[in-house]
């Protein structure tokens, strides 16, 4: 396999709805964000590319991607589309990752987007809500918030997570997104604002969501050759992984935890695994990514996390998962301030001994979920950190860390049934 | 003379939301001939007040919802009658909901768990405020009347 750079990316600012522009012009005004940012890149060099979205139903037209292939000049060049739920941007990634490893493409572009704002909040909860068993799962009361909802009530049982544990993730990623100009609920909050939002899901308020929104996100991925000519700053993706499981909650095992490199069988000598606390997936990923990445301890030797946080109590869930601490310690991690950024004032006392941020972005609370184009905005934003240019991208440095090397981002599919994980890194 | 070439107009309008820019409703509906295939059994069993589960011929793993192959080891599964009596291994209400259920909120989903059965079965609970909803409480399988042959036909009451 080759080594493969991540050299620019592009995102437009994700909104409630955006009616004025379609998914073919959303895109394009992130494509040219992309190439605007590698002046020396034409659109002769690009060798073909990968569609990311999620929805027929929310777009409302079939085959949407050659329909992007072609606003973007890009014809008759090689393309497809990749769907996966939640995952489908960052198994895109992924797929583009793999054109450029493989030796077929040079130059590949991943494109995500999701127009949901052409239907009703409960009619696109509705569409989201087939993405579960239509037999068994969907006619009892489809519903993705309950279906984490659930996951939440058992992960709080088992390991005595706090709905106030989750209500900091909601502080900690509205927080970041202050400085995120690209964000679109950027807010202060306190554990009694989110306790008192809307009930949606017990125990799961409207601040423990993120909403769903318009929007796209393109990564442009390159050779080593490629990456060198085109690009003085270009981040390498240096591990890739993924996973999944069985598309029915009621299905998962309870058997054994798939252990990372820093961990025993003695650690969870009680713990039945996965069953409906953990996503057995996202642990798979991390074991994968982590191996291609050289990555033992990920506490240790990742700088910091773009996750995937549908859910204030899946991003709780996904720092197990990810091994940054152990099954049954996410929301004991978030109160210990781990995830939080160093310089920005949550309005809460910290009792800090470590940071590694998660979502410095603000993630998909604070930005907005339009699915197919997430996991691409969350290499956009990692690659901005690790080339140091969040300043010139957001027009402020607030979320721009400092010494860092390497971070992970994570995109995820309905509770847990895909999940990706790819390492990138500083390449000089 | 020869006639005027005219397309026949009709006077049905469009709904128009937004004018810059134009926005319209655009109406879509679709009944599919859906056919629940292998799973047939279990729709049955429910108009039959059964509760149907597989057991696996080969490693007697236990599904409590119904395959008709073994997710452990991929062998062929035999139907298996699940007990009527189970507990909650976890639950939320629903406040909102899809639009289809939303005359239906609040309601309070459940993951039953059954005793000597491996996975685990999603289902409403009926009959419990939703501050008095608890993981372990014994709970027990009723079924409707009229069977719809949809899988609310079996909900679950406390025991
Ligand atoms: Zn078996």
């Amino acid at each position: 396999m080759r080594p493969v750079y991540m050299i620019s990316g592009g995102i437009t600012k994700f909104k409630k709805a955006h009616p004025d522009k379609d998914f073919r012009l959303m895109v394009k005004q992130a494509f040219d964000y992309a190439m605007n940012d590698v002046p020396n890149l034409t659109l002769e060099m690009i060798d073909g590319s990968v569609a990311s979205y999620f929805s027929d139903h929310f777009t409302r037209q079939l085959m949407a991607g050659i329909m992007v292939q072609d606003y973007l000049g890009l014809c008759p060049k090689p393309s497809k589309r990749i769907e996966g739920g939640g995952a489908t941007g960052g198994l895109c990634f992924q797929a583009a990752w793999e054109s450029i490893a493989s030796g077929r493409m040079n130059v590949c572009v991943a494109y995500g987007f999701e127009t949901m704002s052409r239907v009703n909040t409960w009619k696109g909860n509705e569409f989201i809500a087939h993405a579960s068993d239509t037999n068994f799962d969907y006619p009892v009361g489809g519903f993705y918030t309950g279906y984490y909802a659930m996951m939440a009530q058992r992960h709080m049982h088992e390991f005595g997570t706090t709905v106030e544990q989750m209500a900091l993730v909601s502080i900690k990623n509205h927080g970041n997104a202050q400085y995120n100009s690209y964000a679109q609920s950027p807010m202060k909050l306190t554990i009694e604002d989110v306790r008192s939002s809307a009930m949606v899901s017990t125990p799961l308020t409207m601040l423990d969501i993120c909403a769903m929104s318009d929007g796209a996100a393109v990564a442009i991925l390159a050779s080593e050759d490629m990456a060198q000519k085109l690009s003085d700053n270009p981040v390498r993706i240096t591990g890739i992984g993924s996973g999944t499981d069985a598309m029915r909650m009621a299905d998962r095992p309870h058997g054994k935890v798939i252990l990372l490199p820093h961990e025993s069988e003695d650690d969870y000598k009680e713990l039945k695994y996965p069953g409906v606390h953990s996503f057995r997936g996202g642990r798979m990923a991390s074991k994968l990514a982590y191996d291609m990445a050289g990555i033992n301890n990920p506490l240790e030797e990742l700088d910091f996390v773009e996750l995937h946080d549908a859910y204030t109590s899946s991003e709780i869930q996904t720092y197990e998962d990810m091994g940054l601490c152990k099954y049954g310690e996410g929301g004991g991690f978030i109160e210990e301030g781990y995830p939080f950024m160093p310089n920005i004032d949550y309005g809460i006392n910290l009792n800090v001994k470590k940071r590694i941020p998660v979502n410095p972005s603000g993630g998909l609370l604070a930005c907005g979920h339009p699915v197919g184009a997430t996991g691409i905005m969350q290499a956009v934003f990692a690659s901005w950190q690790l080339q140091g240019t969040i300043k010139k991208h957001l027009g402020n440095d607030e979320l721009q860390l400092k010494n860092i090397k390497r971070g992970a981002i994570h995109s995820h599919a309905g509770t847990g049934t895909y999940i990706t994980i790819s390492i990138l890194e500083k390449s000089s | 003379m020869q006639k005027k070439i005219k397309l026949q107009e009709t006077e049905e309008g469009t709904i128009l939301f937004n004018v810059d820019p134009i926005i319209i409703k655009h109406h879509y509906e679709i009944d599919y001939i859906h056919s629940y295939a292998q799973d047939s059994a279990f729709f049955a069993g429910l108009a039959n007040k059964k509760l149907l589960g597989s057991k696996c011929t080969k490693c007697s793993y236990i599904f409590a919802t119904p395959r008709s192959h073994c997710m452990e080891c991929g062998a062929k599964t035999e139907w298996y009658e699940l007990p009527k009596q189970g507990e909650v291994h976890t639950f939320t209400t629903c406040y909102f909901g899809s639009e289809a259920f939303l005359k239906e909120t609040p309601f309070t989903l459940i993951l039953v768990e059954f005793e000597g059965v491996n996975t685990l079965f999603l289902s409403r609970l009926v009959g419990v405020k939703p501050e008095n909803v608890k993981i372990g409480m014994k709970i027990k399988a009723q079924f409707l009347r009229n069977s719809k042959f949809k899988s609310t036909d079996v909900y679950f009451v406390p025991a």
